[in-house]
């Protein structure tokens, strides 16, 4: 180990702290300066600019002090990380864009079942901790694909490893650099690929100076950024409905008046109405663009006959009248025609009807519900034992001075993450109650001008539109995106824009310290599993830093240029990631720690049929990549057990399982060498140990 | 390196505590999820009790869970002295 002479973990551990007390206090009084000087007169854009650049300032301030060459430091931080420390800083590395931003939203939207999520992204640590982490550590190595090489052994399992590694981590990194630009675009007003750029200087300033070390550091200052800005406008929120700072535990009251507030909207004749209209006027627009020339000459002359009719008949003037206004009031040439049914086809989505918050599995019949469980159940399963098996939170527990600290540290992991995970929940509830009483119901001329500020910014976010006519809004005439719900809180619960300045920049550390982890585990896989290991192993450690410093730089700008194409399909990629990673890694690594008779030709046949079957599962049913390998075949006649292509791990993982059973079983039992491998890394400290510690 | 017979008590002991862990990992994510509709009948101080479940209760076993096997380990290292040199 590359310790200094007369370090003492002691005086390090007490040195941190002081170190982030004094930063948390600093940044603290820096927002209160902010709110000042925003009641000063400050404009919003140069409170959204301060917070940008003043946090990537910090970012890159910590980045070049933790600048390092030496090859431990740069890969695992030196190996002295406290779990405490590691804990906050695997959070953030943990906590994404998605988790920061989209997670209350999709629980407002989806009530129960986006609950799924929520257990999902925990529970996964259960498994971490008692399956992997501390024998990780024991191992001591840099990588995944380390370990599997040395358990494997051989080349091969290393290899698939590498790609696996790579495969997961950078379709998860493009979802985390679209998530940059989208913040930072928002909150400033740059446009989306200036934001991206901006967003990569901010990730590459610490990863590139300073390696693991850097981002460590680097994600402790961020995970406080993140969770003080998360917890503000709850705390808030929490004083406004309840008179309790920490509505965490007096939410339920909430919920009921949140039940009973839905009753009375779905009683309400009112909505009924809305979502008819909506429904005839999007069935008749879906019918009409099947064929838009048809449709457009034949309601024409519908209109026509009509008028001519009346006309014919003597009817009274007022009728002519009406029928002429309504063939002047038709579309012009068929461009308009069909303008104008799109937007009707894009009201479908008001046609729901409206979802009670806590009702588990809502369907049409037993079959539908059923269905809606098991595809609940089997995200949990994906989201869980995908967590287990990423490479980028795993290699985190290398970093810790020992065994007994990884244990702990997966403990102070999953209580950081909690904070935030546990108060999702509670803002979207506390959000939805608010915008069933105090907006649903008001007039359209009085919808508050931050809302339709929102609705400026990008349309997604949200719509109104006055459906039936009567000037009052409806539930049903009013669309809200995922991510708005965490956007607007802080101006739901009636709080300074500085507080939207600080959610923003809450958002952007959460998505800029996961893309830091995913990143360098990239550029470590091809550093040090490709070029170490099996291209040049007599590389001086200096070399070796360099090129993975390189590396990275080639990675990051890969993942910038594909993340500047704007791939849609976000969600669908970060469940992608955790089901791939799931299907390739976790059999291999679980039963290479507790099943001595696993060997290398069971890992490599297995880790391959999962990661296969995974991926078949995913091109034959998720509709983009079907029309990209132009498969036409009906999907219902691919789907097993009707579950969602996002959950295609539940398939891919046991497969995995069995193959590595029957193939191990079916030749030689590894060597002795091995299996003395095994022991050492199922023991903290063994009589007569091998070293496996890697230098 | 031979094992002893203590060290395979130690081995055992972590593979029960890992098992019995995961069953009340098993039964709060799972046996919970799948009889969601039936638990969100009972009331728990206001919350359904299936959605209090999957959004706070869950997460709080799960914390503590692994807060308790981190604490039985770091002991039964001790105990059957295969604990880490304490490095200074």
């Amino acid at each position: 180990m590359s310790q200094a002479a007369g370090f003492s973990q002691r005086t390090f551990n007490q040195a941190l702290k002081k170190y982030y007390s004094i930063y948390t206090g600093g940044f603290i009084a820096f927002i209160i300066l902010l709110a000042i000087a925003e009641q000063l007169g400050l404009p919003r854009k140069a409170i959204g600019l301060t917070f940008l650049f003043a946090t990537i300032g910090l970012y890159a301030l910590i980045g070049i002090m933790s600048r390092t060459a030496e090859v431990a430091e740069y890969y695992v931080a030196g190996r002295r990380v406290p779990a405490f420390f590691n804990g906050m800083a695997t959070a953030a590395d943990w906590m994404s864009a998605a988790s920061f931003i989209a997670m209350a939203g999709t629980l407002y939207l989806a009530g129960y079942d986006g609950l799924s999520f929520i257990m999902g992204w925990t529970g996964g640590y259960v498994l971490v901790a008692v399956f992997l982490a501390p024998y990780l550590r024991k191992f001591g190595q840099f990588t995944v694909p380390d370990f599997l090489g040395a358990r494997y052994g051989g080349n091969i399992v290393r290899t698939i490893g590498v790609i696996s590694a790579i495969t997961a981590s950078f379709v998860y990194v493009v979802a985390q650099i679209y998530g940059v630009g989208l913040i930072t675009s928002r909150f400033t007003g740059l446009e989306f690929g200036v934001g991206v750029f901006v967003g990569l200087a901010g990730i590459l300033v610490c990863s590139f100076l300073g390696g693991m070390r850097a981002v460590t550091w680097t994600q402790v200052a961020q995970y406080v950024i993140l969770i003080i800005a998360y917890l503000i406008p709850i705390i808030w929120l929490g004083m406004k409905h309840l008179s309790n700072p920490v509505p965490h535990f007096g939410y339920g009251l909430v919920m009921q008046r949140l039940a009973d507030v839905e009753k009375k909207i779905i009683a309400d004749p009112k909505e009924a109405e809305v979502r008819k209209i909506a429904k005839s006027r999007s069935d008749a627009a879906a019918a009409a663009l099947k064929s838009p020339e048809k449709s457009f000459a034949d309601g024409k002359a519908a209109l026509e006959k009509q008028l001519s009719d009346l006309k014919a008949a003597n009817a009274p003037a007022d009728q002519v009248a009406g029928a002429e206004k309504a063939l002047a009031a038709y579309p012009k040439d068929i461009e308009e025609a069909t303008k104008r049914w799109t937007a009707d086809r894009g009201l479908a989505p008001h046609v729901a009807p409206l979802r009670k918050h806590a009702e588990a599995y809502p369907g049409k019949d037993e079959e539908a519900r059923d269905v809606a469980r098991r595809n609940f159940l089997g995200i949990v399963i994906c989201m869980m034992f995908g967590t287990a098996a990423l490479p980028h939170i795993l290699m985190r527990y290398y970093t810790t001075p020992s065994v007994r600290e990884a244990r702990n540290s997966v403990f102070w992991t999953l209580f950081f993450i909690c904070l935030l995970y546990t108060s999702a929940p509670v803002l979207a509830v506390l959000a939805k109650f608010d915008v069933y009483t105090n907006i649903v119901g008001i007039k359209h001329a009085d919808i508050p001008g931050w809302l339709a500020a929102w609705r400026a910014v990008d349309p997604d976010l949200i719509r109104f539109t006055d459906i039936n006519g009567d000037g009052i809004l409806q539930a049903a005439e009013m669309r809200i995106g995922g991510d708005l719900i965490v956007l607007m809180t802080p101006e739901l619960a009636g709080l300074p824009y500085v507080i939207s300045g600080l959610v923003a920049a809450g958002g952007l550390a959460a998505a800029l310290s996961t893309a830091d982890g995913l990143l360098l585990t990239i550029a470590n896989a091809l550093s040090h599993d490709v070029y170490y290991k099996m291209i040049d192993p007599s590389a001086s450690t200096k070399r070796r830093v360099t090129v993975a410093k390189a590396l990275l730089l080639v990675v990051a700008l890969v993942a910038a240029w594909v993340t500047s194409y704007k791939p849609g399909h976000i969600l669908f990629l970060v469940g992608a990631a955790f089901s791939l990673a799931m299907s390739a890694f976790f059999p291999a690594l679980v039963l290479g720690i507790f099943w001595k008779r696993a060997n290398k030709w069971g890992a490599i046949t297995g880790m391959v049929v999962g990661l296969g079957v995974c991926i078949y599962y995913m091109l034959v049913t998720y509709p983009f990549l079907r029309d990209v390998f132009g498969i036409t075949r009906p999907i219902a006649e691919y789907m097993w057990f009707k579950m969602n292509p996002i959950s295609a791990g539940v398939f891919g993982m046991p497969a995995g399982f069995i193959t590595i059973v029957i193939v191990s079983l079916l030749t030689p039992a590894p060597d002795k060498e091995t299996q003395d491998f095994i022991e050492h890394v199922r023991y903290p400290r063994l009589a007569g140990d091998i070293d496996t510690r890697a230098t | 390196m031979e094992l002893t017979e203590k060290h395979r008590e130690y081995w055992r002991k972590n593979v029960v505590l890992t098992t019995v862990l995961l069953v009340i990992w098993f039964v709060v994510t799972y046996i919970q999820g799948w009889y969601a509709r039936e638990l969100n009948e009972i009331t728990f101080f206001g919350w359904p009790l299936s959605f209090y479940m999957s959004a706070q209760g869950s997460l709080i076993i799960y914390v503590l869970i692994i807060w308790f096997y981190a604490r039985y380990m770091n002991k039964l290292d001790y105990e059957y002295n295969v604990h880490e040199e304490e490095e200074s």
